[in-house]
Order: structure tokens, then sequence, then C-alpha cells
């Protein structure tokens, strides 16, 4: 199956028009990832058995035509709980583990026909933007083998840009999903906070985790946000407002005229790549084009959304951590002598060290003596960045620029080093803080490697960014372009 | 410049998480936490008298619910992936340490 040449309202039309069944749809994507993941490494946990059997029973009882995922295989990220199904989180801790229920957005799917093909790597437990901190294996960029896919959702992204399946679910913290959807010249949509149901979603930073989808192209991505947000008694954070038909309002008529977008001066500011500003300005320029304003705006706060994230992301992963004991789940240590041996000895095997990192800062942020300084700190600096995005948005539509400093990095050139792998998220960071919607659309290239713009919106209004992700779309040709097996050919 | 954190503090702070380190780990992680904690602290060049801090930014208050027990009746499930379990419960090494009573 050419995954390229596809999209999901192709596929559907072919599976309700029986070119395909679901069962030779299935087979066909497990031929790709076993002609691919060989080099890209995407996949954790292959889930054939199942996928096939629930092929099977949907072709004997016939496509859902007016659901446009019935019979879509989708591949999962591997810290989404999926019952029966070995869920890792890629670490060493969830070597073993077999979930005994859904995540919310595994039922929405289920419901709804769609397929779960396997599990996708990623930096253990979402800490990183590399997928080197997976203790299993190490991802390869689909657009070239020697660099990243970006992180934490690299699986994920890799998956979906080298063409082994048509669309994925990842997770973004503190841009996990848009930041290796920009390093793989993907669609890569996070929510607005309380869009989609965290139940099942194994928990880093509670007040900013958010699922959301990875596609190729826009419309994909909204088919798949409808499809899986939704108010959920299990997440009482989960927001009750209606969830839009978001790709119901993507067509001919599609349009940006008229709408404001602001441009962040600190977006385009010391340590973003040339390259990177330039296809941000050629972005601008082509939204003016369209009918669009777009003017300078700023977010003074901006600068500071790396150190406050950093504190308010492992003080939450410090505490939702604890919960790994080496009693009741997860690995436990065979050298034990007294009780605390099976909490330090079961947490220091099960956990690598990002994850020790993330503890240590956190513990010492909520530490007695620490806490007014560090973590009350940043929780009022977070104030103040929603403040600086409300002003911005109060007059504009959206807001645009870059969603990382530079494109895909060499594999190993920034692991040893975390303040520098911290300081690529410092153009995503401050949305999760927000907890605002953000998009990463395929926007250019340098030297061959995708660049990626980021689209921000008003909370709940992802529907404004799927519309102007729609409009670019149509009227660029960055999103047609595929790599060519990791530079090989 | 001045160090923020030492080798004794972050001994300190892996043990409350209930971590171990080896020799070589307490070096880098005191080399890279020091640094990162350095960048915690640019946050002193910002003014936040008054301003209240945010811990959630969900649209939902105080969400209340019956308190009805529901998905239960999995032990046998959920026992699966306990490290080790026998009779219908969680099984634990014996942690009485022997070598503290001598």
């Amino acid at each position: 199956m050419n995954y390229f040449e596809k999209d999901l309202a192709s596929l559907h039309d072919d599976l309700v028009a029986k070119k395909i069944s679901v069962t030779e749809l299935v087979n066909a994507t497990y031929d790709n990832i076993e002609t691919t993941d060989s080099d890209v490494n995407a996949f954790l946990t292959l889930n054939k058995q199942v996928a096939l059997k629930k092929a099977a029973e949907l072709d004997e009882k016939g496509i859902d035509s007016d659901n446009p995922l019935s019979g879509i295989p989708l591949a999962i990220k591997d810290n989404i709980v999926t019952k029966g199904l070995t869920t890792t989180a890629a670490s060493r801790m969830l070597e073993n583990f077999v979930p005994v229920y859904d995540a919310t957005v595994i039922e929405h799917l289920n419901s709804q026909g769609a397929i779960n093909i396997g599990k996708t790597n990623m930096d253990e437990f979402a800490m990183g933007g590399s997928t080197e901190n997976s203790a299993f294996k190490t991802t390869k960029n689909a657009w070239d083998y020697n660099r990243v896919p970006g992180g934490s959702s690299g699986g994920s992204a890799a998956a979906v840009a080298s063409g082994e399946v048509i669309a994925a679910l990842g997770s973004d913290t503190g841009g996990s999903i848009r930041q290796p959807s920009s390093f793989n010249g993907i669609v890569g949509m996070k929510p607005t906070y309380g869009r989609i149901s965290r139940w099942g979603l194994i928990a880093f930073a509670s007040s900013l985790d958010e699922i959301g989808p990875m596609t190729r192209n826009v419309k994909d991505n909204a088919i798949l946000l409808s499809a899986i947000a939704g108010h959920d008694d299990h997440d009482l954070t989960t927001s009750t407002k209606k969830v839009p038909d978001f790709a119901a309002e993507l067509n001919a008529q599609t349009s940006v005229k008229g709408m404001k977008i602001g441009l962040p001066k600190e977006y385009l500011g010391e340590g973003v790549d040339q390259d990177v500003k330039d296809a941000i300005l050629a972005a601008a320029d082509k939204y003016r084009e369209l009918g669009a304003t777009v003017d300078e705006v700023s977010l003074p706060h901006n600068k500071y959304g790396v150190a406050a994230y950093y504190i308010i992301a492992s003080s939450e992963a410090s505490s939702n951590l604890q919960r790994f004991d080496g009693i009741r789940y997860g690995h436990r240590s065979k050298n034990i002598h007294n009780l605390d041996d099976v909490y330090i000895n079961s947490r220091t095997e099960g956990f690598g060290d990002e994850v020790k990192r993330r503890i240590m800062l956190g513990t010492f942020s909520l530490s007695a003596g620490f806490y007014d300084a560090y973590f009350k700190k940043a929780a009022q600096v977070r104030t103040l960045i929603i403040n600086d995005f409300q002003a911005v948005l109060k007059d504009h539509d959206f807001i645009m620029g870059p969603v990382a400093p530079t494109p895909a990095f060499k594999i190993g050139e920034e692991i040893s080093n975390p303040m520098t792998m911290y300081m690529n998220d410092i153009l995503t960071i401050p949305v999760n803080l927000a907890g605002l919607p953000g998009m990463s659309i395929p926007a250019g290239f340098s030297n061959g490697m995708p660049v990626g713009m980021q689209l921000i919106g008003r909370p709940f209004d992802e529907s404004t960014l799927y519309k102007a992700g729609y409009a670019f779309e149509q009227a660029t040709d960055f999103h047609k372009q595929t790599p060519k097996q990791g530079g090989k050919n | 410049m001045a160090s923020r954190i030492d080798q004794d503090q972050v001994q300190h702070v892996a043990s409350l998480a209930k971590l171990s380190l080896s020799d070589d780990q307490l070096k880098y992680f005191t080399t890279q936490l020091d640094e990162i904690i350095g960048l915690f602290e640019t946050l002193n060049e910002v003014d936040t008298k008054g301003i209240e801090p945010t811990s959630s930014v969900s649209d939902q208050i105080n969400v209340m619910r019956e308190d009805v027990a529901d998905n239960w009746g999995q032990s046998k499930a959920l026992l699966a992936n306990a490290p080790d379990a026998e009779n219908g419960y969680i099984k634990v090494p014996a942690i009485i340490d022997e070598s503290e009573d001598e």
C-alpha cells in the first residue's frame, strides 16, 4: 500500500467500494512496516494477530460508509494504554506491562472501526526531544537515517512520514507532537488542554499532557481529532464543550481572507536557524497573498518558558512517577534485602538517565525550602506567559511561527547535553503552559530536511488552525514531498 | 561561578526520590543539574509580585460525581501485572532486614 498516494477520504472510498478489503489493507500495512521498519525502527510492538482478526470481522460485517475511520489501520504511541497489548512508555520499568483497559481515545477509535496496527517508539515516559531516550531502540528520521525523528512522539512521526501508516496518535507535553512532526514534514496537532481525555495516557505532567493526531495532511488530522475528542467522565479536566466536525469546514471555499495573524518577534530571534526564519517569513508572505494580514507581535515572557516548564513538568513528573515502587506492577529488582531496596533498586534499575534527571529536578523544586523560589515562581511565570498569549489573541485570529529553532539534528549530537536538548523546546513549551492548541504543518526545507510552521490558536479554536493550515496547504506543495527512503536513494 | 547544587545535595535529592546513583552518575548529574538550576534562576529576573500562580489550565472546576464503583472485578488481570502474586494477593519479598539485628 502506497500511503503517499492516499488520504483518509480516498482510502475510505476504496474500502467502501471494495477495491481493497480491510484484511488486504492491514496486511499491506504490515508489508510496509516489514520493508521499512528495519531501517526506521518506529515500532516497539505490533498488534498483528488482533488487527487481522478485527479486519476479518469488519470484512464480514461490512465497512461503515458513514465513518471515515472504519477499517483504517493506525499506529499508537506507546504511552497510550491498550488492553491486552504490551504498553511500555519505552521504559524498562514497564517492559512487561499489559494494560487491563483501553485509554478513552482507543475506545473511541475502536468503536469507529479503526484498527490499532501497533505501538510506536518514544522517549522514555515522553521525556525528551529525539526519541533517543527510549530504553529499547533508536528511531530514525524518515528523511535521513542519520538524523533523529524528534521526540518524544518520534516513532509515530517516523511511521507516518515513511509511509508505513496513514496516521498515528502521539502525545505532547512540551512539543512532543509538533516538533517530531516538524522534523519529519508531517502535520501534528496538540489540541487545547481538556479537548481530549487523558484517561489511559501514562502520566508525565498532568497539567500539560495532551494526546493528538499526526497525519500527512491537514484534513486527515481534522478527521482524526473529531474522532478522539470530547468530554470523558474518567478525566475531569476534559471540557464539556461540543466537538465540531473539523473536517467539514475544509473545502474549496476555505480561506484566510480577512484573518489577522500575529508573528511574534521572539519566535524569529537568536538561536533560530536562518533557513527556518526564511521559511516562516515566506509563509507569512503567502498568508498575505491569500488575503490575511500578518503583523509583528510580542510575547515578552516567552524566553522564560523553558525554565518555568522544566520546573513545573519535572515537579509533576516526580509526583506522578512515585507510583513506580516495584510493588504492584512494573519492574521489581531481584537485589532486595530490605523495604528501601524494593523501592530504590527497582526504580534505579527501571528508569533511564533522563527520567532520573527529571525526577530529581522535580524533587528538588518541590523540596522544603525551595518550593517558593522554584515551583511557585514558575507557576507565577506561567500566568504571565498565559497573559502574553491572551493579549495577542484578543485581536489576532492566530499566531504563526516556527516549531523548532532548527531542522532535525544528527543522532548522538545533543543527547549528552540535556540543556541543549531542553532549549529546542523554546517555541513549543509556552503553548503547553497556556493550554492552547498548536499545530505543526510543513512549510519548507533546509538542506533537504523538512521545516515546520507552528500555528497557535485561542482555547478550543482548533477550527481556525485547521482552516489556516488547509488554506496554506492548498497554496503550497511542501506536504506533497515525500522522503526518499532516508536519503538512501 | 558558584555552584548552585553540590554532590551532597544531589545525593540527598536522589534519596528523597528513592534513586541510587553510581559515583560516575553523581558527578555528571551534579554538573548537569547545576547547569539546569542555573537556567531556573533566570526566573528571578521576572517581577511576579502579586501574580497568582497557575496550576491548571482546564476549563472545568470542582467536577462532582456520585461515589459509585465501576470498572471493578478485574483482580486476576491486575495481578497478572504484579511482579509476584500468590492466592489472589500481591507478594512482596521478605523486607525485614536481618542484618540490622546484628
